[in-house]
């Protein structure tokens, strides 16, 4: 007899599998005096050492490309002469070599953070090692992702992004978390792998290694031991999906031929030719953080340019929509804002920053206007965290100033989205961010796991703020594009669009479902479903809404 | 005893990868080279070591090495501080 759980589905899909759990976290080694001479701590910690590097060493090779040069820096950690030295001290002043090893690891991890940037998000990595050799002195399996040689339903209390940059995805069938909202880290890496999640299933944990799990996105039920019955039908709709999704190509569209085009979220040029692959109508939000992360001073005008142009060069007659270097509270640069702010996420952040650092903001302008000049996709510039309509004019003049035709904003923060109209009077386009939006409304950080449950781009009032842009593009006739998490979310995307959205962003992998998704529904019906969720009292009653009546058409 | 000493190339100082390279060009050969920046010395052949030394662009720093068919190693780790590895 099959029993069941729920939580929030993300996504549709649906996938049958055998439960693997992430085994939790070590607790901290106790400061207890060892039983054994410095000497024979020694020996263990060494042979641990060496060990876990030819671990973790055997992952890489396995696991190749980038990863590969990851888990390689992780061996090397682990291996490291001052490092040894360093737990060699602490073993000689009697600390057991489980105690010696987290201490000498947290100590360098201390300093990597202190540093900041490129090595502070090192941290984590030796985090890790440090968890795995303290694994391998207890005996114990180690923690993290499990990595078995066979297909899997992943099931965790939530997943980091530490986590998931070693997840084999090939091998997951489906992610099942007992934490985490749909905005968690886990349910934006499934939306943009395509993974079939179910995340806030309370009791989660309460399934056991082996058990064989129905995991159904589009209800949000995990079907426990299935009947052989239910397992058919789950595989049945599985293939059912999958053939609908491989047969939506071409540009995106509603069934009443209603045009929507679906662009790709870009972070650097190598991702280009993937996202044209998977059939992007040009780059409606292209990142240019990764050029000045890792740097204490913001790159060249040449240096930057080369850049622009062999993304622009990608998408030759194409749109490509460029947002200016957006420093935000989750990803400060030093060089833009150092001085330490109680509430980042509103202080001087977006334009804000690039405004009190103008030079930079010319020269990331000029560049791109110089690697237009010399190629043939169609560039749009837009500013991040515009909250005004003053900032609006400023950043639409200087843009224009330097040559680019076509210049807009980022309605992020609530006051934008009111005074839209206004906006839109001088921006040549609006592009909603979904993610901010929400966490401004909402009054809830974005990265803070016990408000999670508030993070969530379905809520009416996000809603209606979205459909106050809406209204304005189409009063205007400016176009409204949505580059958040929102856009890769099927069913809310063709709500958005009954918004008044024109295009949608979102990362390469979620365009195939969110193309068959509105190829199901007129214009009609997508403006209709909008006005289910708009008159809603919570995400959850306008999900349920619009999941209801989706079903009946 | 072999001695050089170099001003940093690389743009974004001796972090991440540059580091590695460095780092690794030490370890692969088996020879003890001590790396120093403002009188602080570290073993050259550790990465963790190396970027507590905080070395940025234009930095000054000094190899030391004990061993006696050091000069083509320290040659070759000068060779690689003095070059904008980030530029590759």
């Amino acid at each position: 007899m099959s029993s069941s759980l729920t939580g929030t589905g993300i996504g549709r899909g649906i996938a049958v599998g055998g439960v693997l759990r992430m085994p939790d976290p070590l607790p901290e080694p106790d400061d207890t005096a060892s039983a054994l001479t410095p000497d024979a701590e020694k020996e263990r910690a060494r042979a641990s050492l060496a060990a876990t590097a030819a671990i973790i060493r055997h992952r890489g090779e396995r696991a190749g490309g980038s990863a590969k040069d990851v888990l390689e820096a992780q061996a090397f950690m682990a291996e490291d002469p001052t490092l040894i030295d360093d737990i060699g001290t602490r073993l000689d002043s009697g600390k057991t070599a489980e105690r010696a090893v987290f201490e000498a690891f947290a100590s360098f991890r201390d300093l990597l953070v202190s540093m900041g940037g490129y090595m502070g998000e090192r941290a984590t990595d030796l985090d890790d090692v440090s968890q795995r050799v303290v694994a391998h002195l207890r005996g114990v399996p180690a923690p993290g992702v499990p990595d078995p040689e066979h297909p899997f339903v992943l099931v965790a209390r939530d997943l980091a992004p530490a986590d998931t940059a070693l997840l084999d995805l090939s091998k997951v069938l489906a992610l099942v978390t007992s934490d985490g909202g749909p905005t968690s880290h886990t349910a934006i890496l499934a939306r943009e792998k395509s993974i079939v999640a179910v995340v806030g299933v309370t009791d989660a944990l309460t399934l056991a290694d082996g058990t064989e799990i129905v995991v159904d996105a589009a209800t949000g039920t995990v079907t426990v031991a299935p009947s052989s019955e239910e397992r058919t039908a789950a595989e049945a709709k599985a293939a059912e999906i999958k053939a609908a999704r491989s047969s939506a190509t071409g540009p995106g569209a509603l069934a009443d031929g209603t045009l929507v085009p679906l662009l790709a979220n870009l972070g650097s040029a190598d991702g280009a030719a993937d996202a044209l692959e998977k059939g992007a109508e040009g780059v409606g939000l292209f990142r240019t953080e990764f050029l000045f992360l890792d740097s204490s001073s913001a790159p060249t005008v040449e240096e930057q340019k080369a850049q622009y142009k062999r993304l622009l060069e990608a998408f030759a007659g194409k749109k490509v929509v460029v947002r200016a270097l957006d420093a935000g509270a989750d990803k400060p640069l030093s060089f833009l804002n150092d001085a330490p702010e109680e509430n980042p996420a509103l202080g001087l952040r977006g334009l804000r920053a690039l405004r009190a650092n103008e030079p930079i903001l010319r020269d990331q302008l000029a560049a791109l206007a110089a690697a237009e000049a010399e190629t043939d996709a169609d560039v749009w510039v837009m500013a991040p965290m515009v909250s005004t309509v003053e900032e609006t004019r400023y950043f639409t003049a200087l843009a224009r100033e330097v040559g680019l035709k076509t210049a807009g904003v980022m309605v992020e923060v609530p006051s934008s989205a009111l005074l839209a109209d206004r906006i839109l009077a001088d921006a040549d386009f609006a592009s909603i961010g979904t993610n901010d939006l929400t966490q401004y409304t909402l009054a809830a950080d974005r990265l803070l796991g016990s408000v999670a449950s508030f993070q969530d781009p379905w809520h009416p009032a996000v809603l209606k703020l979205v459909g106050e842009v809406g209204k304005a593009g189409r009063a205007t006739g400016k176009p409204v594009g949505i580059c958040g998490e929102a856009a890769a979310d099927p069913l809310l995307a063709v709500v958005l669009v009954g918004l008044g959205a024109t295009t949608l962003s979102m990362s390469p992998s979620a365009l195939a479902d969110v193309r068959a998704e509105l190829a199901r529904f007129t214009l009609d019906e997508a403006q209709h479903f909008a006005e289910l969720a708009l008159s809603a009292n919570s995400a959850v009653e306008a999900r349920g809404a619009v999941t209801t009546a989706a079903a009946s058409q | 005893m072999a001695e050089r000493t170099v001003e940093l190339a690389s743009k974004h100082g001796l972090h991440a990868r540059p580091a590695t390279l460095f780092t690794q060009t030490v370890a692969k050969s088996g020879l003890p080279v001590q790396i120093s920046k403002n009188g602080k010395a570290v073993n050259a052949a550790s990465i963790l070591g190396v970027i507590s030394l905080g070395i940025e662009h234009g930095d000054t720093v000094t190899l030391v090495s004990e061993a006696p068919d050091s000069d083509g190693l320290l040659d070759e780790l000068a060779t690689l501080l003095s070059t904008d590895l980030d530029a590759e």
